[in-house]
């Protein structure tokens, strides 16, 4: 399974739900580098949210346009994938085939699917359910399936819409250094919203707060500390209160100029 | 040592007989002996009563004496060829129709709106009211029963699949797209797995009212099926044969029932 990462150009992104609606975020640029695991916080609101099902081609934007080395995003595909905040397995079917659902919709053969999805559950450890009904599972389990068909379409971008906040602390912990390493190994991109410092301390290399209303960009840190993190360390603890000092300075934040569109 | 083997045996029967499929058979068997008995008993009321007498081979033992008779003479075989044709034809026509209308109704606001109330108001007309026009429009009785029969069970296949698609998460939609879905594959892939249960279901309901509605629409015209032989068999005055046909229906609209059971069951993916 060969993933390869990808550089991610947001320029002059701007988006309102309708004409009667208020601007949800305005003229946000953004710059990705190939492979880089990238944390969007920010209160409720901000258009954060909004912003990731843009980048997954779910919503169009007002204005601006999103490049995937140099390809536009106007539509979801396989290349970007959006994981949810539930994981919205299939009940019907079993691990097998909740994992290797999006490769049926593709023109691979039974024995290229058939490798790929196993490869894709070893990753997530779920071998031994493999053949069990996605019913039967925990859910962080399920979670963990979610993540393996979203893997397995070897995208070039992951994108993760608090994709653990229904989950245990335990579990969440887990699953978020088992995505971070996964993507490090296979050096795809991640862009994952929450609201959580901790999980933006251990998954991103870069965290940027999104603030206002109109929401925009309006700080950035990057997350330099060495793999595998551990929230318990003295430098995870010192830059997860350098990002709440960041994101408390940034909930004061409101936007100067007046909400409105460039003509 | 034959002891032993003695309390193993009991001890593997009392097993058996706690069986759940070991006990359905036993309920099953025992209700069809109450009714046996009551049906009996009516016969011989029939017949120790001067004023039934003539209706005699209308009792359990002349019924029973006339199976092989008429398995024989090839009118059980017929019969059921006949309807089952029919019956085929009206139900492959109602699914063709009611499934795709029934996902259109379940998955697009505007046509539910517009078709609600129309096809509320035909389905309330009796299928055997459309008789007439049926006879009218199609060439043959053939055609006319096979219409009977489609129009009788387009609705619970219809409306069982609207209700179906309501209930269907609109995330694994959202989750089928974002991997690359195409509608062919949100239909084939999401759509009719989600909902087979609830359009087996319908089917089932189809049956049961296409079932009931095939002898009196054989009635008229045809001359053969099971509501022909029925007629058939009152018009010659031969009760012991009537009698078996209607227990044939009983006997192949439960096997038939149980049939579609055994699908629904195996359709559904819904736990506890």
């Amino acid at each position: 399974m060969a993933i390869r990462g990808t550089e991610i150009k947001i320029q002059g992104l701007t988006h309102r739900y309708g004409s009667r609606s208020g601007v949800t975020f305005n003229r946000v640029d953004l710059v990705s580098p190939p492979g880089e695991a990238l944390a969007i916080i920010g209160r409720s609101g901000c258009g954060k949210s909004t912003l990731l099902h843009i980048l997954a081609g779910v919503l169009k934007p007002t204005e601006g346009k999103v490049l995937l080395n140099g390809t536009e995003i106007t539509a979801p595909s396989p290349r970007w994938v959006m994981m949810f905040q539930a994981p919205h397995l299939f009940p019907w079917m079993t691990v097998t085939q909740n994992v290797g659902v999006g490769l049926s919709f593709g023109r691979w053969s039974k024995q290229e699917i058939a490798e790929r999805v196993t490869e894709a559950i070893k990753l997530v450890e779920l071998q031994e359910f493999a053949t069990a009904n996605v019913q039967d599972l925990s859910g962080g389990q399920q979670q963990r399936v979610a993540l393996a068909r979203s893997l397995v379409m070897e995208p070039e971008l992951l994108l993760l819409d608090e994709p653990f906040s229904a989950l245990d602390a335990f579990t969440r912990a887990s699953l978020q250094k088992d995505v971070r390493s996964i993507a490090k190994r296979k050096g795809f991109n991640i862009v994952f919203v929450t609201h959580d410092i901790d999980e933006a301390v251990i998954m991103g290399d870069r965290a940027v707060i999104m603030a206002g209303s109109p929401g925009n960009i309006v700080h950035e840190l990057d997350i330099d500390l060495p793999d595998p993190r551990d929230r318990h360390d003295d430098a995870v603890q010192a830059l997860r209160t350098r990002l709440m000092a960041t994101f408390q300075e940034a909930a004061n934040y409101t936007k100067p100029q007046s909400a409105t569109l460039a003509a | 040592m034959s002891v032993a083997v003695t309390t193993a045996q009991e001890g593997g029967i009392c097993r058996l007989m706690k069986h759940p499929v070991v006990q359905n058979i036993g309920w099953a068997a025992g209700g069809i002996a109450i009714l046996a008995i009551l049906w009996s008993i009516a016969g011989y009321l029939l017949v120790n009563d001067p004023s039934t007498k003539n209706f005699a081979k209308f009792g359990l033992v002349p019924t029973l004496k006339a199976f092989p008779e008429l398995w024989e003479m090839g009118k059980i075989q017929n019969a059921l060829a006949a309807s089952g044709y029919r019956l085929g034809m009206g139900l492959l026509i109602a699914i063709v129709i009611g499934v795709p209308i029934g996902i259109l109704m379940g998955r697009v606001k505007w046509f539910r709106d517009y078709t609600n109330s129309p096809f509320q108001f035909v389905r309330m007309i009796s299928p055997l009211s459309w008789m007439p026009i049926a006879v009218l429009v199609f060439a043959t009785w053939n055609g006319s029963i096979i219409f009977l029969i489609a129009i009788a069970a387009v609705w619970p296949i219809m409306f069982a699949t609207a209700a179906g698609l309501a209930k269907v998460d609109p995330n694994w939609f959202k989750v089928a797209r974002n991997l690359g879905a195409r509608p062919w594959h949100i239909l084939t892939k999401v759509i009719m797995p989600a909902i087979s249960f609830d359009v087996f279901s319908g089917m089932r309901l189809a049956l049961g009212v296409a079932w009931i509605v095939i002898v009196p629409a054989e009635y008229l015209g045809v001359t053969s099926g099971l509501g022909y032989s029925i007629k058939d068999a009152r018009e010659t005055l031969s009760y012991d044969h009537l009698t078996a046909m209607v227990v044939t229906i009983g006997i192949v609209g439960y096997f038939l029932d149980s049939i579609l059971v055994v699908i629904i069951n195996r359709s559904s993916w819904h736990r506890g």
